[in-house]
């Protein structure tokens, strides 16, 4: 039991990135509003976003900027300790504006169905496409 | 279906629920991610780059191919958002006016139009409020700020937390504002469609170019350090500024196509009237 607490304590970011993230899976999948689907796909995103950032972070660093004095004078004086981990954080730098530019294209395409099918729920759009 | 969804979700959840166990703990400084080549870049980064934002030379100049692609993926996107939805064909549509001194509101159909810098009429969205005079004056006042904002994230991107894409967010955000507290035509007055357009691709242009330049001056593509033998830098600032101008591109493109989704989507690709 202390085990078990241990792990939870020590992961829970884990745990809440994955509740988030199947929020999200189950908002794609059971909801029939199209625009709901996409609320969910960014609920994901967000997740996963969240679940990248928090693998770059080091206990007790800071920001990875590094400190200009006394910094030219070699690469010994950086303690790499000292900073979290950049990686991570571009590549959700450029993921946050993809996820963005991915949710415009996704809304175009529900104005796209809506104009057609004068609809948005799901169901009712594939009713339609079975009348024809 | 939404009982199957609930069954699947879960199942997927308990599983990787189970593979956090051999997840790193939080904060760990010795996990996998931290240990390999992240240690390079930040010892590395001021030596090679001469930018003490590690993220910023990561971004534009050890992982340059894979933001340039990113670029492009925006770009396509603003492009797919235009092509979607923008209508050319001017329809039989219904407008409408306001007489500015009176108040009266003019319903036109079909061809006629009334010029829209017209002094007497001015023309206003089918579902019309009334101004609002604060939300018009702050966002007035407001604009430029941001926009300076917008370029102070951009150009300060080396030394603080910023860089091409966050400006470009927050510089389309004010055109945006724009859009929203006035109406959709009097923001595309200031900055037309064409320039939209031009500017998206101005953006990955500036970006592709420049690496095809180091291409054209022996080195390899977007290896900045060959912008030193055209310009008066020393090899290590001509990477500084070589990162500060693919940034440049990346704001340029990030901020028009941001203007273009919200305005193709917010007016069904008519670009009369918005939200």
């Amino acid at each position: 039991m202390e085990a078990l607490i241990h792990h939870i304590v020590g992961k829970y970011n884990y745990w809440l990135y994955i509740i988030l993230m199947m929020i999200g899976l189950y908002a794609m999948i059971a909801k029939n509003n199209l625009i709901k689907k996409l609320v969910g796909m960014n609920i994901f995103q967000t997740a996963i976003i969240l679940f990248y950032v928090s693998i770059g972070c080091k206990k007790g660093a800071t920001i990875p900027i590094l400190e200009e004095h006394g910094a030219h004078m070699g690469a010994h004086t950086i303690k790499v300790a000292d900073y979290i981990n950049p990686l991570p954080h571009v590549l959700m730098l450029t993921a946050i504006v993809v996820s963005v530019s991915t949710f415009g294209v996704a809304l175009a395409l529900a104005v796209k169905i809506y104009q057609k099918y004068k609809t948005l729920e799901e169901d009712e759009i594939l009713m339609r496409l079975r009348e024809k | 279906m939404k009982k199957i969804g609930f069954i699947i979700v879960c199942l997927s959840g308990a599983l990787l629920l189970y593979a956090t166990q051999d997840f790193p703990r939080w904060g760990d400084p010795n996990s996998p991610a931290s240990t390999h080549v992240s240690p390079r870049y930040i010892q590395k980064t001021l030596e090679e780059t001469d930018v003490p934002n590690a993220v910023t030379s990561i971004l534009a100049d050890y992982r340059g191919y894979d933001t340039m692609f990113e670029t492009t993926v925006i770009f396509a996107a603003g492009m797919s958002c235009l092509i979607l939805l923008r209508v050319f064909k001017r329809k039989d549509e219904d407008r409408y006016y306001r007489h500015i001194s009176t108040g009266i509101t003019l319903h036109v159909k079909g061809e006629k139009t009334i010029p829209d810098r017209s002094k007497e009429f001015e023309r206003i969205d089918t579902m019309w409020t009334p101004y609002d005079l604060i939300i018009k004056t702050v966002s007035r006042f407001l604009v430029p700020f941001i926009q300076i904002f917008a370029l102070y994230v951009l150009a300060h991107g080396h030394e603080s937390p910023g860089g091409g894409f966050q400006g470009g967010v927050i510089f389309g955000a004010s055109l945006i504002i724009m859009a929203i507290a006035f109406d959709l035509r009097t923001a595309m007055r200031r900055f037309k469609e064409k320039i939209d357009g031009l500017f998206s691709a101005l953006g990955v242009f500036i970006y592709a170019g420049l690496g095809a330049l180091c291409l054209l001056l022996g080195g390899n593509f977007l290896d900045y350090k060959e912008l030193a033998t055209i310009f008066p830098f020393d090899p290590i600032e001509a990477r500084a500024y070589g990162i500060l101008g693919v940034e440049i591109g990346v704001f340029i493109a990030v901020m028009a196509v941001m203007v273009c989704i919200y305005v193709n989507i917010a007016s069904e690709g008519r670009l009369d009237e918005g939200l």
